[in-house]
């Protein structure tokens, strides 16, 4: 076995050095009536990497690759182009195969990076401080409410009608597990809902999506205006962070805690995950927050290094009294998410945006121009709501069978609501072509 | 003491030319080892490391919401770019460099035929809200990976979608909460017993979903007090958490009696599965009677650690639990894979369910299912069962080639980790801290330190089964050179100073979380001297 360095020599003079006749010996704690006798039945054994790399293959036959199609959907993943450095970058042994950074004198690449990091974070989202990654930005939304929780002593969060529905889901889910009240919005496709009047003295935060999971790009500040005078936090969620190369930061319009999906930058597209989280907050309430952190320090000699640091909030110290159960972050995402926005830059970051909403903006002329279609934005960044003359979902299965990805059918994720059955969500960024647009129109002429 | 042309970021051109610094070379460098600045300190306006189009003219549609400013990003050209994380890369000690023998994290070989599958057009690249019908064969992937778990653990169902190991012990306590719910169980059960020895994230966890955490203390050899357990148990009690192999590394021999007694007072049992390396092929979990088991992707089947994730949690679920499993669950209907995602989807599928909620968007760590599942393809069923005896093995090596000079925690034999304590430093001035810092002058990875909790200075020492006899009779060799060391009573000093080699000696925690810094500003380094330094002295 290939993977397996130790000889049948090497066994048989390790097992006499410990003084056992066999392996079985090793494992005699264990009650008999559990020993398997030989290796599990019904699976198959072990195979060379040819054979194993043709299953793949196999695998990925069965699928339609985003590559080979007209391409079209987001609803909080998005198809951008990871430059080859980025992809180069994280599979160097040194990042790929080293484990969370507790020996700080031989992990200062990843301690470093992860600064960059939680700097290019803080950066984005005009905020002040943020961690080193959460598992992606659907979980980490839910551990900002909790957060709030925390930090107000409340436990009513109000959620807006226009939040990704599976983060409401998972809101949904933990309120009613760890036992706090969540307030749903109903669904908010016209990008209308106003949450000011709802916020009350019980309120421990509004969570908001920005742009809207239907695409609406909104101004929050009267809210977060509204969320501090009731003694309440604004958390705001960002699922294409791309948009903050465009759009005002969160934390210009008062957010208390900015949560982003940051799969765009750097990472693909991957079956919807791994992908990483990004968390930041107010400095007054860093010690509220889930997840590691990175510090600047000094060693022995007086060099500048990077440490693990206020851990004491953490699981491992504090066991049941931790901020959060978390014990890991999106290490090798927040790396691939550094490393692009590092070649990005301020020049190309702004650029990327700009060619996101300019692609987008060209696909919503296109669709507006189609007979009884119409687009419910008037705002967006690079994806917008389309109300169709007939069920989405079967536009979109039709437009799947001439090998086209057109989009979401939000029913998809918001099923049982006939109010949302003909709308689909459309997004386009840079990779989006002429090329490709034109068989989308053309497609969605023929089976409207 | 400290110059200011000592500064860890100075390169030649940021510190007064011509100076030597304290390493003797003009740019602070020594050979391989390259002072790094931060990106913030190395960008220039007008440079950029992506070439992209002018974008077209187009109406503005953001409402007004134009960012005015400035974003702050550095401009860096793509070399720039490559060098920067290069030289950071050089800085990290990883498994691709050697013995990492971090108890409890299981540092194994991480194939690089799963970085490549992962990667592959048509899996890589897919969307998750693709129509069902092009993703077939995603679908398939998972549910042969699902397979695999199932089988090798011997439960009947799995949640994929977790996204880490505490994330999975969530899932699989919010499923005994369901299932304690359905029985009308929930507002009287609200115990969990875990053991003292137990990682931190199960106490976390339970106490999160709002149960009170009752430690139960271990018996001399290690393990659960089956007494001290029963005598636990009540009508208050919901569940157990139990990890098996234990974080001391020995097999719970109780375990068939703890599951019977835990279900005879009408709890259940959670298995933390962090350890599932040391038994996989050789015994099936659900054999002991456990309820649910969560499955470290990144220990058991290799997915890399990455610095610290993304890792990933399936959990295992006994019949009693499998109907709370979270959304989505990916069924087989005819020929056809299904997602169903919501409550009318499966009753449409005609499939009984009570899904507790869900955790995760879309479909779980989908890059982590590949990978495992490369790897486990490429095991087999007879490699897995190697996997674990070659593990088991050279952890007993390394206990049997170091007892004698080193402190075993605990008689008999060990499964995948050895644990030592630190009685063999008694009176040589040098800890645990100290022993595992001069490791890393000697080009290894510290053990684990400090854990389990249970033992005091404690040293968990987990070699995986990657690891060569000949490094590791070297390894062995350099752990019996340090204790001679320290032995002889007059090297503390030369303990505490380690690491000597290393890109940092030891760095100020205490400074770094009395007065946090955590993230660049310009104001961090101003010219003419670093506060952090100054606070330093």
């Amino acid at each position: 076995m290939r993977y397996l360095p130790l000889t049948d020599a090497d066994r048989r003079e390790m097992l006499s050095v410990i003084g056992a006749k066999s392996v079985d010996e090793l494992f005699r704690d264990v009650p008999a009536s559990a020993r398997l006798a030989a290796k599990v039945g019904g699976l198959p054994d072990h195979q060379g990497e040819l054979e194993v790399e043709r299953a793949f293959q196999g695998f990925a036959a069965k699928n339609l690759s985003p590559a080979a199609a007209p391409f079209f959907i987001g609803a909080g993943a998005y198809r951008h182009h990871v430059p080859a450095t980025v992809d180069y970058m994280i599979q160097r042994g040194e990042f790929l195969t080293s484990y969370t950074p507790y020996q700080p004198e031989i992990t200062q690449g990843t301690l470093q990076y992860l600064f960059e990091f939680q700097t290019q974070v803080t950066l984005l989202t005009g905020m002040e401080v943020a961690n080193a990654s959460m598992y992606d930005g659907s979980t980490g939304t839910t551990e900002a409410v909790l957060m709030a929780n925390r930090v107000t002593r409340r436990h009513k969060a109000l959620i807006s009608g226009g939040l990704h529905p599976q983060y409401r889901s998972i809101i949904e889910t933990t309120a009613k597990w760890e036992g706090f009240t969540a307030n749903f919005s109903k669904t908010d496709a016209e990008g209308l809902e106003d949450l000011i009047a709802s916020v009350d003295r019980d309120t421990s935060c509004v969570v908001v999506q920005n742009p809207s999971f239907f695409g609406h790009v909104r101004d929050f500040t009267k809210l977060a205006e509204a969320c501090h005078a009731a003694g309440a936090l604004l958390i705001v969620v960002v699922t294409e962070v791309v948009s903050l190369g465009l759009l005002m930061p969160p934390g210009e319009m008062g957010a208390d805690i900015v949560v982003c999906e940051g799969q765009s930058i750097g990472n693909g597209l991957g079956f919807g995950g791994p992908y990483v989280g990004l968390f930041a907050t107010r400095d007054k309430y860093m010690r509220q927050m889930p997840g590691r952190l990175v510090g600047e320090t000094v060693d022995a000699d007086g060099k500048r290094g990077f440490v693990l640091t206020l851990s004491t909030r953490e699981q491992h110290i504090r066991r049941e009294k931790a901020t959060s159960n978390i014990c890991t972050n999106a290490g090798l995402c927040a790396l691939a998410f550094t490393v692009h926005l590092t070649l990005l830059g301020e020049a190309g970051f702004t650029r990327l945006a700009e060619l996101n909403h300019a692609k987008a903006s060209q696909l919503a002329d296109r669709i507006a121009a189609l007979p009884g279609v119409s687009v419910l934005n008037d705002s967006f960044f690079n994806e917008f709501t389309v109300k169709l003359p007939k069920p989405a979902a079967e536009v979109v299965e039709a437009l799947a069978a001439k090998r086209i990805l057109g989009g979401l059918p939000v029913s998809r994720l918001i099923p049982n609501d006939p109010s949302v059955a003909n709308l689909l969500l459309l997004a386009a960024t840079e990779t989006a072509t002429d090329a490709g647009m034109d068989p989308l129109i053309a497609g969605l002429k023929e089976v409207l | 003491m400290v110059q200011s042309l000592d500064r860890s970021q100075g390169r030649a051109g940021s510190v007064s030319a011509g100076s030597v610094n304290t390493h003797g070379t003009y740019t602070g460098n020594r050979a391989l080892q390259i002072e790094e600045p931060l990106i913030f300190e190395m960008g220039q306006a007008g440079r950029c490391g992506v070439d992209l189009p002018e974008p077209p003219k187009v109406k503005e549609r953001l409402n007004g919401l134009r960012r005015k400013g400035e974003i702050g990003l550095p401009g860096l050209s793509e070399p720039q770019v490559v060098q920067h994380f290069t030289r950071l890369s050089q800085k990290n000690y990883a498994i691709d460099m050697g013995v990492y023998p971090l108890g409890s994290c299981t540092m194994k070989h991480n194939p690089r035929i799963n970085e490549k599958v992962a990667r592959l057009a048509g899996i890589g690249d897919l969307h998750p809200l693709q129509p069902v019908s092009t993703v077939q064969g995603a679908l398939e992937l998972i549910d042969g990976l699902a397979h695999w778990l199932k089988t090798l653990t011997g439960m009947p169902a799995v949640a994929m979608s977790p996204a880490a190991g505490a994330h999975g012990e969530m899932c699989g306590m919010m499923a005994i909460a369901a299932a304690l719910e359905a029985k009308g169980e929930r507002a009287q059960r609200r115990t969990v017993l875990a053991p003292e020895s137990a990682h931190g994230t199960n106490p976390a966890t339970a106490a999160a979903l709002g149960f009170v955490v009752k430690p139960i203390p271990a018996n001399d050899r290690g393990r659960v007090d089956l007494a001290a357990l029963k005598a636990a148990l009540g009508p208050d009690v919901a569940a157990i958490m139990l990890t098996n192999p234990n974080t001391c590394g020995l097999f719970e021999s109780e375990i068939v009696e703890i599951s019977k007694a835990v279900h005879e007072a009408g709890a259940y049992f959670y298995c933390d599965g962090a350890n599932f390396n040391a038994i996989v092929g050789r015994v099936r979990p659900g054999d002991l009677g456990i309820d649910c088991m969560h499955i470290n992707l990144h220990k058991t089947f290799s997915t890399p650690h990455g610095g610290g994730g993304p890792g990933a949690g399936p959990v295992v679920l006994s019949a009693a639990l499998a109907p709370y499993a979270p959304y989505p669950w990916i069924v087989k209907d005819g020929d056809t894979w299904r997602v169903a995602e919501d409550g009318g989807a499966l009753k449409a599928l005609g499939v009984d369910g009570l899904p507790l909620g869900r955790l995760k968007a879309f479909h779980g760590q989908m890059g982590m299912f590949t990978r495992a599942l490369a790897y486990i393809m490429s095991h087999g069923a007879d490699g897995l069962r190697q996997v674990a005896e070659d593990a088991v093995l050279n952890a007993n090596y390394v206990m049997a080639a170091l007892k004698d000079v080193m402190s075993p925690a605990f008689e008999g034999p060990c499964m995948h980790e050895a644990l030592f304590d630190d009685s063999f430093l008694k009176d040589t001035g040098v800890s645990t801290l100290d022993f595992a810092k001069a490791m890393i002058d000697e080009g290894y990875h510290p053990m684990t330190m400090y854990f389990p909790l249970v033992v005091h200075g404690a040293m968990l020492i987990e070699p995986t089964e990657s690891v060569a006899k000949e490094d590791l009779d070297q390894f062995i060799g350099a752990l019996r050179s340090l204790t001679a060391k320290a032995k002889t009573g007059t090297a503390a000093e030369d303990f505490k100073a380690a690491p000597l080699y290393a890109p940092r000696r030891r760095l100020d925690e205490t400074l770094a979380a009395r007065k946090p810094v955590l993230r660049w500003k310009p104001s961090n380094n101003p010219p003419g001297g670093d506060p952090l330094k100054q606070a330093a002295e």
